[in-house]
């Protein structure tokens, strides 16, 4: 098991890399400067700005400085907001953004694994119905979509919460963006609980856990539980990615003061430094998460870990 | 009183097309530490009727009769009066030992359970009595293996792991359902030496079901020769063998292949089962058998007795092979 | 209207595919079976008809109004939908139609999801079936790479790209296709590996006929049809995909339009021109429910045992 464990962060470090270096070099071959267009800048004063940058330096050698500098944990300046690093940027934003995700992940979780089981229990019942058709209608509101009608529907106009807002993170300025985050990926973990579920109480083990007399309930908990969970599992990642994508958008509709802002404004305002930056944190996350969801699928299948 | 007495024991789905009877009218029964072997072909419902017994049919199925075990009605218990039954006194083995143990759980722990669950034994007393079962069935490194999963073992010692499952509580019935057919030639010689030495130590009485009449030979006491969910013919296994009377037992005995027939043409029944959604009038064997009289075609031939406790549904008179005790 | 013309050379490429599709089916009764199958299911049947309904209107709707998408009606700005004056879908603050503004968003649409689908097909099939065929150390190294790129946040990628390259729909396009073949090759390889077992393939190399030539002439035609199935299982989520950069405002640009930026103006104008947001996003709605429905009936017609 540690041996699998070692294996798979071994493999994460070079997709990093990987990823820095694709990112890095795409910014390099952008057309233009991201100081030149706007209003054009005395010759001095550009040169100045570009040594700031390390624009003047060779490539090579301004690829090896951004990741030794990415090693210590420095992004670098932004390049729009000249005052501040990217660092700075994000400290702020960053944990209003981790603190909702993570959030938003686990409720998403936790109620579409259940609801999925609960269907998948009750197969063929009014219940079951009820739920797949909720399921069904939920995998098509993407957070773009849901997030405008949250707002119109419970802040506008039952005014049961606020539109938006964030004031320190109170719970009612979390419950609409968390639900706008969650929905879709709930529903989709929904359907993939409940017919993950439903083939494995199908198959040949449990019935064979049937014939030994165990209660129901034990069946369900102890044989077929982790099996059932394993599609959900290989699905984990991309719930994952999705999750913190739609951030970006419900963080706009919501106003909320997270990275999802400045994903924006950076792309508009062509800020390198900034958009570079967060897609290289997103990206370490997003290959972090994938390592230990896979070891979290060795840990429940035994032929995994084993190979 | 016999261990096991089956009444009219009927088996029915329904589905999108209708209901279909997949056992009709079984009469059986069983007394301690005997074996009766159920023959047939795929689909001839003797699986069904295992399951039936365990109540293990699937959601669509409905049972019907009696099933007297130790006195006591057995078919549609519920749940719970069911699971106190299961693996206590009732187990079973299945046909395929490839996935009917538990691929995500460890073997040790999918034996201690049932202990743990029956015998109310703690952790200790269970792992200790997992390990001696098998021992019992032939496990080499049997305490190593406690910590294994199944996908570590090969078929032969997975179908080992079964049977020490089921004999765990010291069951009176094991029901086998083709404990072998999965398996590997010479590991069904051994899994079938394992079953006769477990029957004999354990004084556990056993249904064997079957298409292999090789197997049959080798264990059972009775034989029940099932088609299209039937009772064919039914009496001991010497009886079976050595004079069977009904044309589809006959049939089958002369598709066995022997030394002696080396060379020769084997001889098979030509035709398939009929299609349980559409059976024919009369006899559903009538289709497929060198012996079929106008009467096949118009009646359902009765299960009688026709010796000392022999039964066998046909119209052809069995003179034949059973001349002098003929008692129709 | 530049984007129209590659749309036209996609439709004809559509058409032949189909055919060949259709010819491929037309040989066996697997593909007889399924076809029955799908067709038995009445949702999945109901839901093609209704997308053939939506790609119609798509394509003829706008030719039906007397507005240009782009034209600016000062008599009517931010006006509710009306019969009268010929704005059946009411107009934005700019005074301009918005059921030929919506139904022109869906030609991004469907543009999206087809290409996306092709680019699929075209680069999934000849990489998942080449690791497939070759094996060894090649699929090894292929299948590395694949799960390097699959932990690849592509949104945050793409959010750089447009940052670097400013803003166009081609930008959109190969990005979607950058991101699309990246299961399909995965289903290719599998497919492949258990064709490669086959007799057909044993006895293709024993006449020493060349890797390459086995995988042209006999992996792919033969995993095509499967794959088109797939292809057209992914098609939803790029659409999405396209509407999630739009409503950032980092995809089409004005005056054309898409659903994610008419549903993104239609969210800033809920509170005062609900019809604004209702109709682009009813219209993306019940098209990413047909497409599930038609997906789902798709799946359990070639692979039964889920049922």
């Amino acid at each position: 098991m540690l041996n699998f464990v070692i294996r798979r962060f071994a493999i994460a470090v070079p997709t990093l890399l990987v990823l820095i270096t694709i990112s890095f070099f795409l910014m390099q071959a952008a057309p233009g400067s991201p100081f030149t267009g706007e209003r054009s800048l005395p010759p001095e004063i550009l040169k100045n700005i570009e040594a700031k940058y390390h624009m003047d330096k060779p490539l090579y050698q301004q690829y090896f400085m951004y990741l030794g500098n990415l090693a210590k944990g420095d992004l670098g300046p932004s390049f729009k907001y000249r005052d501040y690093t990217v660092n700075d940027l994000l400290s702020q934003s960053f944990p209003v953004s981790l603190k909702i995700g993570s959030v938003a992940f686990l409720f998403t979780v936790l109620v579409g694994v259940t609801i999925g089981t609960t269907a998948a229990l009750k197969q063929n019942t009014f219940l079951d119905y009820i739920i797949m058709a909720l399921a069904m209608t939920g995998v098509v509101l993407p957070s773009f979509v849901i997030a405008p009608l949250l707002v119109l529907i419970f802040a506008i106009t039952l005014q049961w919460l606020p539109a938006g807002g964030w004031q320190g993170g109170g719970w009612h300025f979390m419950v609409l963006p968390v639900v706008a985050m969650a929905i879709m990926y709930m529903a989709s973990i929904a359907r993939i609980q409940r017919s993950s579920m439903i083939e494995v109480l199908n198959s040949n083990y449990i019935r064979t856990a049937r014939a030994k007399g165990l209660p129901w309930k034990t069946i369900i908990l102890r044989h077929a539980m982790r099996p059932s969970l394993l599609p959900v599992v290989s699905y984990l990642g991309p719930a994952f990615v999705g999750i913190i994508t739609g951030s970006v958008v419900v963080e706009t509709v919501f106003g909320l003061p997270g990275i999802g802002q400045h994903f924006v404004n950076g792309a508009l305002n062509r800020d390198y430094s900034l958009v570079l930056g967060l897609t290289i944190i997103i990206g370490t996350l997003t290959i972090l998460f994938t390592a230990i969801v896979d070891i979290l699928y060795a840990v429940i299948d035994p032929k995994i870990r084993y190979q | 009183m016999s261990l096991l007495e089956v009444n009219d024991l009927r088996v029915t789905f329904s589905t999108p097309d209708g209901d279909v009877t997949a056992v009709n009218n079984l009469n059986f029964s069983l007394e301690a530490g005997q074996t009766l072997g159920i023959v047939g072909e795929s689909g001839s419902g003797k699986s069904q009727t295992a399951f039936s017994l365990m109540g293990l049919l699937a959601k669509n199925g409905r049972t019907g009769g009696e099933a007297l075990f130790e006195g006591k009605q057995i078919l549609n218990l519920s749940e719970k009066d069911l699971n106190s039954i299961r693996a206590e006194k009732i187990s079973m083995i299945f046909q395929d030992p490839m996935t009917s143990l538990n691929p995500y759980m460890k073997v040790g722990t999918q034996l201690m359970e049932v202990l743990m669950l029956h015998k109310g034994m703690g952790k200790e007393e269970a792992f200790g009595a997992s390990v001696r079962m098998l021992d019992a069935v032939k496990m080499p490194e049997a305490r190593k293996r406690m910590d294994m999963y199944p996908h570590e073992f090969s078929g032969g010692m997975r179908q080992r792991v079964m049977i020490a499952m089921a004999l765990l509580c010291r069951p009176k019935l094991l029901i086998a359902d083709e404990p072998t057919t999965a398996l590997d030639v010479t590991v069904q010689a051994q899994i079938m030496e394992l079953l006769n030495d477990l029957k004999r130590d354990f004084n556990t009485a056993i249904i064997m079901i079957t298409h292999d009449l090789g197997v049959v030979a080798g264990i059972c006491d009775k034989v029940l020769v099932m088609y299209a969910g039937q009772t064919m013919e039914y009496g001991t296994t010497d009886e079976i063998f050595y004079k069977p009377s009904h044309p589809y037992t006959i049939g089958l005995l002369e598709s066995i292949p022997t030394l002696k027939t080396e060379g020769e043409v084997l001889p098979t029944i030509q035709g398939n089962p009929p299609n349980l959604l559409n059976l024919p009038a009369g006899c559903p064997f009538q289709e497929r058998c060198s012996h079929v009289m106008d009467s096949c075609r118009e009646h359902i031939p009765k299960l009688k007795n026709f010796e000392n406790g022999r039964r066998r549904a046909c119209f052809w008179a069995a003179s034949e092979h059973t001349a002098e005790g003929a008692s129709l | 209207m530049t984007t129209m013309a590659p749309a036209a050379d996609q439709k004809a490429a559509i058409e032949n595919f189909a055919k060949d599709l259709e010819l491929e089916i037309e040989g066996r009764s697997l593909w007889a079976d399924a076809r029955a199958r799908f067709f038995r299911n009445r949702a999945a049947v109901t839901s093609l008809l209704v997308l053939a309904f939506i790609g119609l209107l798509v394509l003829i709707g706008p030719y039906l109004s007397q507005y240009q998408y782009d034209g600016i009606d000062w008599a009517n700005m931010a006006t509710p939908p009306s019969l009268e004056n010929g704005h059946w879908f009411g107009t934005d603050a700019l005074g301009r139609d918005l059921f030929v503004r919506t139904l022109l968003g869906g030609r991004i649409s469907f543009m999206v999801g087809i290409l996306g689908a092709l680019v699929a097909v075209l680069i999934g099939t000849i990489y998942g079936a080449t690791a497939g065929y070759l094996g060894g150390k090649v699929d090894m190294v292929m299948m590395r790479i694949l799960e390097i790129l699959q932990s690849f946040p592509f949104m945050f990628l793409v959010i750089l790209l447009v940052t670097m390259f400013g803003r166009s729909i081609m930008l959109i396009f190969i990005a979607i296709g950058a991101v699309s073949w990246l299961s399909m090759a995965r289903i290719v390889r599998g497919q492949t590996i258990s064709l490669k077992g086959r007799e057909f393939i044993e006895a293709a190399r024993v006449c020493g006929t060349r890797p390459w030539d086995i995988i042209r002439g006999h992996i792919v035609p033969n995993v095509l049809g499967i794959v088109a199935v797939y292809a057209s299982l992914l098609v939803p989520g790029m659409i999405l995909f396209e509407s999630f950069l739009s409503f950032l405002g980092l995809g089409v640009q004005e005056p054309m339009t898409s659903w994610g930026a008419l549903v993104s103006e239609g969210a800033n104008a809920m509170t005062v021109a609900v019809w604004q947001l209702a109709f682009p996003v009813a219209f993306l709605m019940i098209t990413l429910f047909c497409f599930n429905y038609v997906g789902d009936g798709l799946r359990d017609a070639l692979d039964p045992k889920d049922r």
